[in-house]
């Protein structure tokens, strides 16, 4: 009998009794990372890494009844043994690996090869069954290295400055934003908004090592922004706050802004291809270490991913899930963001 | 090729015309004069040698990455382009290149004639030389048009700030007749094929719109009633035996108009015209739509020019005998513009004609009537004035006639811009047909600050579905949309298209059930034809 089964709840291990990743509310959710696709109010058990837990807190609730396991722990519910591999994701993002006599199961949740300098890198772990993402499951979507995007960043940046414009980067609170921190600290200061900060604070807390960072308050002045990169979450995109910047240019960093299509939709003024997702190379390499059997394909180019893998004899099937909309500029958690942290 | 590629980026990722121009500028600043030349032409539409099918670009990409022709197919329904798609599928390049962007072209020129194996091994060795932005490039010089919003107009004006040359001299230089294997980018700016002083056009006299009753103007005795055409305003130049056709968009439009090209015969020498381009038949105005399958065509069928002839109605003179005319009074100008119209006989010529009434109820009258003779109101100007540069209230007044309207339910929304970006301003409304709604139209204004926060709230809490940042919402909200007017359109689903469609105003007396339908839109369209 197979591990997991897709219900309408979520992806659910029967032996186990227990959920991941579900987006009704369960008695017991194993959660893979902190994005709000894959971890939502009201269940009344967590099981997550101990990088996840204060940033679901901090996201969800103070409230929430949470468990944690570091990557290579393990701990039995109901004779199945749960433990968690690195996702390279974002901080805290897990694979989370099911064994059950003699069966092995690996839910992914979202990852990405390449090693971003902040999260811990991913980690293929071998089993018999694989449940991927296929965010980027085409083969047009194929990255750069981080160095070559950051050093395009760098040199926006680097020009903007000099010709006096303020230079805003749209992401992701989570996970893109402490990516940007990382990889772009040292030459000029990082000024975030606040729902970046708050995070900021809770990862600092959690002992993760982050470069200093300026939270946005109505005292500093746009002369001061002018001089340094801005770094705000995708729904302050075409705020007026924005707009009342010192000659402001936005760039939006996302694997999306691969084609030209998606770069010219934004309207942003350079669209950096940087994402936290595995590229099309990375996905093949991830499913492939595996040695899995059974692939099962989740949110992405699920339907072209699937037949590809069929064709190289993979087997593998489509699943229709709830994930994949973190992307939305509109999701739940940077609304909260936007509405505790009014910008000047 | 590199700096072209940075060029291409830039302009794409733009929409501000001034960020474009900057770009433009820069490029033209740093880039080789022999690059230059061919960016003119690309941006002007002319082609280099296409020397290989897009189609062997497809089978070769495909045949080397080993992609099945199915996902190549998803990958292209996803980017869209096939240049692109091409592009971004080539695993990383293993050598760069430093050719120039003419030395490319030049290149693809010499494959001309050679056999597909030699054609392959260039493009594979191009492949393996060129990052990506720049394999995108050398594909679609290849095969496709650089689509990238950058008018004639910009590109001249881009020009012109980087030579400090006159931007209506540029344009006649680009527009005329050149070929970039063998022009330099010098002689090209400063027109050495052409002699620009004689296409120099004036600026245009332009109307403001009358708002107050028109009685308020004074005496109806000093004023002159035209018709008001909806086509596109042009003057038209000849000096020195050359003619030339200039757009409102200050565009050298003169090669779309075989029609008036006979006016090189028959005008006097040193004279310029004002009036309004338009589709004639039998001496009568066609409709704009109409017209607008003869707008800004490279080249024109045998059936554009049976089905849309254009014809040419004069209102005003602005150089005659070679004089500058546009001191005297419209009267003045009007007789001799009189005297050499009749000159010329039968022909697509037409004096646009004076409106004689008496007075302002009279003239109101006709004005109803407007649209019978595919006129959108009436034109006020005054006998005595001269013609302006530019847009001088008080002398000129359009009055045009209401436009039409049309009752529709709201579908879509998106987020406006600006002040606005934090409510859904961007409306598409879709009428009846049958059971089904059919979008029509897309506005953007004429409603209240408050009306739009009602609106938003509507739509925050009855959005069905989203696409990106556009929400589909509960077909509730009745709007009247005004138009200036109809045409057929492949393109959308109803098979019509309405001219500047804008809010009129928020019908809230009115159900969903009682919107208009596609067939009394289609109706106006028959009657418009």
């Amino acid at each position: 009998m197979a591990l997991i089964e897709f219900t309408k709840r979520g992806i659910y291990c029967k032996q186990g009794d227990f959920y991941i990743d579900p987006w009704w509310p369960v008695d017991y959710a194993v959660t893979t990372h902190g994005h709000s696709d894959h971890v939502r109010f009201g269940n009344k058990h967590y099981l997550c890494h101990t990088l996840t837990k204060p940033i679901i807190k901090r996201r969800i609730s103070e409230d929430l009844n949470v468990e944690t396991l570091e990557y290579g722990e393990s701990i039995t519910r109901n004779g199945v043994n749960i433990s968690f591999f690195p996702a390279g994701h974002i901080i805290g993002s897990a694979q989370v690996r099911l064994a059950y006599k003699g069966e092995i199961c690996v839910v992914s949740g979202d990852y990405k090869i390449e090693d971003d300098g902040i999260t811990t890198p991913f980690e293929p772990v071998k089993c018999h069954s694989f449940v991927s993402e296929s965010t980027f499951g085409l083969p047009v979507y194929k990255w750069q290295k981080q160095e070559v995007v950051f050093n395009g960043i760098q040199n926006w940046v680097n020009n903007n400055i000099s010709q006096q414009r303020t230079s805003v980067l749209i992401a992701y609170s989570l996970g893109k934003a402490q990516r940007l921190i990382k990889n772009l600290a040292g030459s000029v200061p990082i000024y975030v908004h606040n729902s970046i900060a708050n995070l900021n604070e809770v990862i600092i807390n959690a002992g993760v090592n982050l470069p200093e960072t300026i939270r946005i308050v109505p005292e500093i002045t746009k002369e001061a922004l002018q001089k340094g990169i801005v770094i705000v979450p995708p729904v302050m995109r075409d705020s007026r706050w924005i707009k009342n910047l010192a000659q402001p240019v936005t760039g939006i960093c996302s694997g999306w802004m691969q084609v030209r299509a998606h770069r010219r939709w934004q309207s942003a003024d350079a669209g950096f291809a940087l994402s936290d997702h595995a590229d099309w190379n990375g996905l093949m390499e991830a499913i492939t270490a595996t040695g899995a059997e059974k692939v099962y394909v989740t949110h992405g180019f699920t339907a072209a991913f699937t037949r590809f893998l069929n064709e190289q004899g993979i087997e593998a099937s489509e699943v229709l899930t709830k994930f994949g909309q973190e992307d939305d500029e509109e999701s739940k958690v940077d609304l909260v963001a936007q509405n505790e942290s009014k910008l000047p | 090729m590199k700096r072209f590629a940075q060029l291409i980026q830039q302009l794409e990722l733009s929409n501000k015309t001034n960020a474009k121009i900057a770009a433009l500028v820069h490029y033209f600043n740093y880039a080789d004069d022999k690059d230059k030349v061919w960016v003119i032409a690309l941006f002007t539409g002319k082609k280099p040698k296409r020397p290989i099918k897009s189609a062997l670009l497809k089978y070769w990409a495909i045949e080397i990455t080993q992609t099945p022709e199915w996902l190549f197919a998803e990958s292209y329904t996803n980017v869209g382009d096939l240049s692109e798609t091409i592009a971004l599928l080539l695993p990383p390049a293993e050598n760069t290149s430093d050719l120039q962007l003419y030395q490319w072209i030049e290149d693809l020129h010499n494959l001309e004639g050679k056999d597909d194996d030699t054609k392959k091994a260039f493009i594979l060795n191009a492949w393996n030389h060129l990052e990506t932005q720049e394999r995108f490039i050398l594909n679609k010089l290849i095969s496709g048009n650089f689509r990238i919003g950058v008018s004639n107009k910009m590109l001249v004006n881009a020009l012109a700030k980087q030579s400090s040359l006159d931007s209506a001299q540029i344009m006649h230089s680009i527009m005329g007749k050149w070929n970039p294997y063998e022009i330099t980018f010098h002689e090209l700016v400063n027109g050495v094929h052409v002699n620009t002083d004689n296409s120099w056009p004036y600026p245009f006299c332009l109307a403001y719109a009358l708002e107050q009753a028109p009685e308020s103007l004074g005496d109806i005795t000093a004023w002159q009633a035209e018709w008001k055409w909806d086509g596109i305003r042009g003057q038209i130049i000849k000096r020195n035996g050359e003619l030339f056709i200039w757009s409102r968009g200050e565009e050298l439009v003169t090669e779309q108009f075989p029609e008036l090209h006979f006016l090189v015969d028959v005008l006097p020498d040193g004279i310029v015209l004002d009036g309004e381009i338009l589709a004639v038949q039998d001496k009568k105005v066609l409709s704009f739509s109409t017209l607008q399958q003869r707008l800004n065509r490279k080249t024109i069928s045998k059936k554009q020019l049976e089905d849309a002839p254009i014809g040419f109605f004069v209102y005003d003179l602005l150089e005659y005998e070679t004089q500058d005319f546009r001191t005297q009074t419209l009267s003045e100008r009007r007789k001799i513009l009189e005297q050499v119209i009749t000159g010329l006989g039968d022909s697509p010529v037409i004096l646009s004609p004076v409106i004689n009434c008496t007075s302002w109820e009279e003239l109101a009258t006709l004005r109803q009537d407007s649209r019978s003779i595919n006129s959108e109101g009436i034109m006020l100007k005054k006998l005595n004035s001269l013609y302006h540069s530019g847009r001088k209230r008080g002398d000129w007044w359009k009055w045009k006639i209401n436009p039409y309207t049309v009752d529709a339910v709201m579908i879509y929304a998106q987020k406006g811009s600006g002040r606005r970006a934090n409510f859904f301003t961007d409306y598409t409304f879709a009428v009846r047909d049958g059971e089904n709604l059919v979008t029509i139209a897309k506005a953007y204004s004429g409603l209240t600050d408050k009306e739009i926060k009602e609106v938003n709230s509507f739509v925050t809490r009855n959005a069905i579905e989203k696409f990106g940042p556009v929400r589909t919402v509960k077909p509730e909200l009745v709007f009247e949309i005004a138009f200036e007017g109809i045409a057929e359109s492949k393109r959308h689903k109803a098979g019509l298209a309405l001219r500047f469609p804008r809010i009129l105003r928020w019908r809230k007396d009115k159900k969903a059930a009682e919107i208009n339908t596609l067939e009394d839109l289609r109706q106006l369209l028959q009657s418009t034809l």
